[in-house]
């Protein structure tokens, strides 16, 4: 059998003997089943050569462990073997196009890896004398600039430590402001379009979460948002926005909005989820927003790493700006200085206290800066340009065949289809989904956003080469087609060539089993024991 | 551009295609009076060597804490990380995975998460453990909004071992939460009277233990008090290698365990990226924060893992979610994972035998010199010393003197006299028996 250029086969379908043995041990070849840590490891066993001290006296006053811990240890060849296995049964981005809406995934520079284990980065400990890490301080600093640059702020409350955690800060900020005014407002406007950490963090505040309708092109109903303002006229504390929103769009009425939450008496808290667009083309800033987070892993590139650790950097307007948290970093004649308790703060400071211990999340701010610099001023422009001209070649390449729920018109830097080209086809949008894993490929984003009807959200980002793009429009006309024309068979059962078919998460969450008990529950090699 | 694939035929064919003149056209949609014209006032890309340079030269003005002798945790502690460690998380498959969402293809995350939640149940000996938080201070936050839900109450008891920015971080979520915070005054010897003050409004009472000041706690008689009136023990630590060799916190009661997980398999990276342990008892498993992985089966019948109870969170339950976290600390559970792994139960305690011998050590030698006090009596890797002049002053004078020597107490608790002369003092694997007598030598010398 032949390659075709891209190294596709050049016969699709049946290519000959098509037999497959069962295996003894349930292997396929390089892909591995693999048994868990405990179920291998031997309890007197320890992969650490540590040596006993020399002499060993208590002083623990009585609280020695008598409970077991009964966790197994591991040779270090043992642990190296186990812990390759596992990672060949992850996608990555390393491995191939990763179009999940609203995550960015992009390409992560290894220049940003080697810069945040430097050991003067990497093995400083987050209370030794501010005297012996000014590169440390330095660097905060510097990061900071360039973010409240990139977004036309004055402020930046840099510890949170993940995106949602950059939300609960920038909230935190503007209650602790209304608090100040003596005001006490209780609604918090959110689109129906939001993230759910959004109604999820202002509910953790106190705050009732009012919905906000969109128009028919996707974007938020002014009309509506007037409406609702007017009947809690006093009582809005702000609104919370995603821009651009969760369907690909930039909102074109931002600067009315935000001009009509401000005369409410309100802020205008911006989710920061998808700045990756509008990087060197437009500074939230200048939209009117009051405090946005970035999320460090997706507009600059911080690994993913399969779910954390992230950073949640806010920027924040000057109205905003006196109650950022504990700690920041003031910038005097006589250089930076930490501070970290509210004795140090002077006038005009008014932290509203502190979002985490220490000072956030100092590996991530490595890595962030590096990606900036690297990119510099004119290349953080192309590279959202690119991300967005990426996603609207995706668009056009399946706009005849896929549905888009707010006609054909241009998106930013990810596009949504909804399920309507399916209809009467008997295949799910998650069937389809799972049958592009089968292609080499991790899904979009499914059922997101919750306003339209089987979502499907492709972000291609800039990472990806033309040639990559036309193989991926290429694969999913030819699944469109498939499911068209009624082979419901690759989809419904999809995916057959993953390391695992489909998994029973009903059955997960019935009866929850979150940690391995003594004796192994499943046989490891249920093939080979048929 | 290094990272953008895209050449400037590919943009224009690519325009063409989508049936623009510019790119510029597919940003109509932002103002025109706010669009940039040209890009922002920064400087213009580097090359990588360059980059390279500048932050290498950033780096350079810090002193690595494996450079010095070095005594300094409150929170953080300075351990020997195997590079088998460093080696695998760097793996791309782990590194630039997402969430696994797609658990067809993402059950090498979703395995070391289920090895994960066990090494920590089994650690702190709770029945749960969920999939990592952000750090232990923002666990210990979460602990509490859980306390809430789980008792109906609003009133949180905080000890005076408590790490102050873990405090801090409480009072903070709590006041924004309409929460009610009891923090009792610091508490260096662990003889303060916490018992009286739970009552029947009490939610939970939050105890460190080894507390931030080193000394061990016993958490019984708290537990049987907390439980007597309905609230819930919330234990936390900040060394998780202590757990190897003292009593586990679900021994002894704790109804919420919760910790900081750096000092096994991760550096100390100025403070974060960490990662927060968390476990409950099974009854409170629907009120847990958090991701949670659980075990399942394919369509096979072949044994698999997939993320589970996720009716707890945000993406589903929106405003009515027990949290509005979306990530966990995936990579840094991962290092903890593989760390673990390779320590065992045998390794762990072994580690956790030698980081006691060096603080023993370490105490006796600081107890010599003249004006010296340590202030604990049981105490693990950890603990605290009165200065005959203030912490901080000695702090910098050692500092000069290239010896790292702990944390004045005075940094995060200041303007507190009688706080002011106290140093926390950690000891770790890493100390040698010359790094011990340069720091008494030295601090002699300062206090002379």
């Amino acid at each position: 059998m032949s390659l075709n250029k891209q190294g596709r086969p050049t016969q699709a379908g049946d290519a000959g003997d098509s037999f497959r043995p069962t295996t003894f041990t349930g292997n396929r070849a390089l892909d591995m089943e693999e048994p868990l840590i405990f179920e291998f490891g031997r309890l007197d066993y320890t992969g650490v050569d540590l040596d006993e001290p020399d002499s060993f006296e208590s002083e623990l006053g009585g609280h020695e462990r008598k409970t077991e811990i009964g966790l197994a240890g591991l040779a270090e060849p043992e642990t190296m073997r186990h812990y390759v296995r596992l990672s060949r049964n992850n996608y990555a981005i390393d491995s191939g196009l990763y179009p999940l809406g609203s995550c960015t995934m992009k390409h992560n520079p290894r220049l940003n890896e080697k810069m945040a284990r430097l050991p003067g980065f990497g093995d400083i400990h987050p209370l030794q004398p501010a005297s012996t890490v000014p590169g440390a301080l330095e660097l905060i600093d510097e990061l900071a600039h360039w973010l409240m640059v990139t977004t036309g702020t004055s402020a930046v409350a840099m510890s949170p430590k993940a995106g949602a955690h950059g939300e609960l800060c920038g909230m935190m900020a503007i209650k602790a402001a209304h608090t100040a005014k003596g005001r006490k407002p209780e609604i918090v406007l959110v689109p129906e379009s939001a993230h759910g950490t959004n109604p999820a963090t202002a509910a953790l505040l106190g705050y009732k979460v009012v919905s906000i309708g969109a128009k028919d092109d996707g974007t938020v109903d002014l009309g509506a948002l007037k409406e609702t303002i007017a009947k809690h006229d006093g009582n809005i504390a702000g609104i919370m926005l995603t821009n651009p929103n969760t369907c690909g769009l930039f909102e074109r009425d931002i600067m009315e909005i935000a001009d009509l939450i401000h005369e409410a008496g309100g802020y205008f808290y911006c989710d920061g989820a998808n700045f990756n667009a509008i990087v060197g083309k437009a500074r939230p800033g200048d939209l009117g927003v009051d405090a946005m987070h970035i999320n460090l892993h997706k507009t600059f590139s911080t690994p993913h790493g399969g779910g954390g650790p992230g950073s949640g950097p806010v920027v924040l307007s000057d109205r905003l700006a006196p109650y950022a948290p504990l700690p920041f970093i003031r910038k005097t004649d006589a250089g930076l200085e930490l501070v970290e308790t509210e004795d140090q703060t002077t006038d005009g400071e008014q932290p509203f206290g502190r979002m985490t211990a220490f000072h956030g999340q100092m590996g991530m701010y490595v890595r962030a800066l590096s990606y900036m610099m690297s990119h510099g001023s004119d290349g953080l422009r192309q590279a959202s340009e690119d991300a967005v001209l990426n996603a609207n070649y995706v668009r056009v390449g399946l706009q005849d065949i896929m549905t888009l729920p707010f006609g054909e018109n241009p998106c930013m830097h990810e596009v949504l289809f909804d399920d309507s080209f399916l209809k009467d086809t008997g295949v799910t949008t998650l069937d389809f989904a799972k049958a592009m894993i089968d292609e080499g490929y991790h899904p979009m984003t499914m059922y997101f956003p919750l306003v339209v009807h089987g979502a499907m959200l492709i972000e291609p980002t800039e990472s990806e080469s033309r040639a990559a793009l036309d193989l991926f429009v290429a694969t999913m006309r030819d699944l469109v087609m498939s499911a068209k024309r009624g082979e419901t068979k690759r989809f419904e059962g999809a995916p057959y060539l993953a390391p695992r078919r489909r998994l029973d998460e009903t059955g997960a969450a019935r009866k929850p089993v979150l940690k391995w008990t003594e004796p192994a529950p499943a046989e490891v090699t249920p093939v080979a024991a048929e | 551009m290094r990272y953008l694939p895209l050449t400037d035929t590919d943009r224009a064919d690519m325009l063409a295609k989508v049936g623009v003149d510019s790119i510029d056209d597919l940003f109509a949609d932002i103002p025109e009076k706010v669009r940039l014209k040209d890009p922002v006032d920064l400087p213009k890309r580097t090359s990588e060597m360059q980059v390279e340079r500048q932050l290498s030269a950033m780096a350079a003005k810090n002193t690595p804490a494996s450079s010095v002798p070095f005594f300094v945790g409150a929170g953080a502690y300075k351990h020997h990380v195997p590079a088998t460690v460093d080696h695998l998380i760097q793996r791309s498959e782990f590194l630039t995975s997402y969430t696994p969402y797609q658990p067809e293809i993402t059950q090498g995350t979703l395995q070391y998460l289920f090895e994960f939640q066990t090494q920590v149940a089994r650690l702190t000996n709770m029945d749960v453990a969920n999939a990592s938080m952000y750090d232990g201070s923002t666990g210990t936050g979460e602990a509490v909004l859980m306390a809430h839900r789980v008792t109906k109450r609003k009133k949180a008891v905080l000890s005076g071992g408590l790490h102050p920015q873990y405090r801090e971080v409480v009072e903070g979520l709590s006041n924004m939460a309409d929460g009610q915070v009891v923090s009792l005054p610091a508490d260096p010897t662990g003889t303060e009277d916490i018992l009286s003050q739970i009552d029947d409004e009490t939610s939970c009472v939050v105890v460190q233990s080894p507390s931030f000041y080193g000394q061990i706690i016993d958490l019984k008689p708290i537990a049987e008090k907390a439980h007597e009136k309905g609230a819930l023990l919330i234990a936390v630590f900040t060394e998780v290698v202590s757990l190897g060799l003292i009593e586990a916190p679900g021994t002894q009661g704790a109804d919420i365990v919760v910790g900081e997980g750096q000092s096994i398999g991760n550096g100390l990276n100025f403070g974060g990226p960490y990662v927060g342990l968390f476990a409950t008892r099974q009854k409170y498993v629907r009120q847990m924060p958090g991701r949670l992985c659980g075990e399942t089966v394919d369509a096979e019948g072949k044994r698999g893992f997939v993320l589970t109870l996720s009716t707890r969170e945000q993406h589903i339950r929106r405003d009515k979610a027990t949290s509005n976290i979306c990530t966990n600390s995936g990579l840094c559970c991962l290092a903890f994972t593989i760390h673990m792994s390779l320590l065992g139960q045998t390794g762990l305690g072994k580690l956790a035998r030698i980081n006691h011998a060096n603080a023993v050590s370490l105490k006796k030698q600081l107890a010599t010199v003249s004006g010296v006090e340590v202030l604990n009596k049981a105490y693990f890797n950890e603990f605290t010393v009165k200065l005959p002049k203030p912490a901080n002053d000695v702090v910098e004078a050692l500092a000069a003197k290239g010896i790292l020597a702990g944390v004045p107490v005075s940094r995060l608790e200041p303007g507190k006299a009688s706080l002011e002369n106290l140093l926390v003092v950690a000891a770790t694997e890493v100390n040698t028996d010359e790094d011990r007598a340069a720091f008494v030598a030295a601090l002699k010398e300062v206090l002379a």
